[in-house]
């Protein structure tokens, strides 16, 4: 589900999508688990709940229960909630320990108040931001979303969301309607200058406020905000993530230059002229 | 659906103001062996609304023993959290429905999966 595949939420609803056979596949894929234990693992630092005590958790967008099953092994208790009555089917399969149910995030979540001691979700939110039906509006949807789950979270406690984002508007729009909901936190972005190890924690605080946990693999320590997403308005910094330059730039040409001199080609030498811009009778 | 969770749902449904506790009618309900964990048991009690879990227990002939106050000191009162463990986290309701106090709506269970969905209308 990176940027270089088509987004999976550009296909179809998510209760279309993951049909029984894309639930099935989905939780067969070891790589898939591989990653998805990895995140849960990482959200559940993030959530940053008392030492040695079981709590008791929702995860939003459970889907076959793979970040669930992370939660029970940390002794946990937890409650899931899916669109897709073929991927809890399959959770259902998998004998997780959690408690499921079918509902939509977006009508949001019928909890009383004060009941979890935190909330995960992984690689769910983004559905969120899309409209499915004529009907929907994704802000009012995010923010149903979020008041709600302000309101069932007990305070101190955290929700972290790992998310894959299409761009900075759509994290915009996310981060606004949870501030709204009365949310404090931010976005924690994990490896950001790594195209394909980069994740991005949405990290909520639901009545305290606390310093916002640090992204990993930061090392540019000078910037002081570099485990925070730079907004630049630039479409094009989730455009190339295939790590190659861009066409025709001046990496590019001492890129190719440098290949061919690994080829054993016969090229000329580096200068200051290189790649410079010609006259246009070229 | 467990009764732990269920102690915790309401109904979302757009303009009702009492939808909780849910009444449940069961068809079908099983009864697992699960790992006592004192602490957690513990832990939920304050978190739980008592009455309506004794009521719960009640509809699916359930409740045993269970008091139907919450006896003082239940910290350390071992037998007490082990009848609260099994009315919380043993017993399953498999197929029903759960009922809206409010507004009679019900919402179905099956495979122990209560379906939460709302209509365009109810959000």
């Amino acid at each position: 589900m990176t940027s270089n595949c088509r987004r999976p939420e550009h296909t179809a609803p998510p209760d279309v999508f993951y049909n029984e056979s894309e639930a099935k596949k989905y939780s067969q894929n070891s790589r898939m688990i591989e990653i998805q234990t990895q995140m849960s693992e990482r959200a559940v630092e993030l959530l940053n709940l008392p030492e040695g005590q079981p709590c008791f958790l929702l995860d939003v967008g459970c889907g076959s229960g793979l970040s669930g099953d992370f939660l029970s092994e940390e002794g946990h208790y937890w409650v899931g909630v899916d669109i897709s009555t073929a991927m809890l089917d399959v959770a259902l399969d998998r004998e997780v320990e959690g408690d499921l149910l079918v509902g939509d995030m977006g009508q949001g979540m019928p909890f009383r108040a004060g009941t979890f001691d935190g909330c995960i979700s992984i690689s769910a939110l983004q559905w969120l931001c899309n409209a499915d039906k004529r009907t929907h509006s994704p802000p009012k949807r995010l923010f149903t979303f979020f008041s709600t789950l302000y309101s069932s979270l007990s305070r101190g406690s955290r929700a972290v969301f790992q998310l894959y984002p299409e761009n900075s508007e759509q994290l915009e729009l996310i981060t606004t309607q949870a501030m709204r909901a009365g949310f404090g936190g931010g976005m924690v972005v994990d490896y950001p200058n790594s195209t394909k190890a980069k994740k991005f924690f949405l990290c909520l605080f639901a009545g305290v406020t606390g310093a916002l946990p640090k992204g990993l693999g930061a090392e540019t320590s000078d910037r002081g905000v570099s485990n925070q997403v730079q907004y630049s308005g630039q479409r094009s910094r989730f455009k190339n993530m295939k790590g190659k330059s861009a066409k025709k730039g001046r990496d590019w040409i001492l890129e190719k230059k440098e290949r061919r001199r690994r080829q054993g080609r016969e090229v000329r030498a580096d200068t200051k002229y290189t790649a410079r811009q010609r006259r246009p009778h070229f | 659906m467990k009764l732990l969770t269920h102690n915790m749902l309401t109904s979302h449904v757009k303009g009702v103001t009492k939808g909780y506790p849910l009444l449940i009618k069961a068809t079908e309900v099983k009864v697992n062996e699960v790992d006592f964990n004192p602490q957690f048991v513990s832990r939920m009690i304050p978190k739980l609304e008592w009455s309506a879990l004794v009521q719960a227990a009640d509809e699916l002939g359930q409740r045993q023993d269970l008091p139907g106050e919450l006896v003082p000191e239940y910290e350390n009162n071992e037998e007490f959290l082990k009848k609260v463990h099994r009315v919380l986290l043993e017993v399953e309701v498999i197929e029903g429905c759960l009922r809206c106090p409010e507004s009679g709506r019900e919402f179905p269970i099956s495979r122990g999966i209560p379906n939460m969905l709302l209509s365009e209308d109810e959000v």
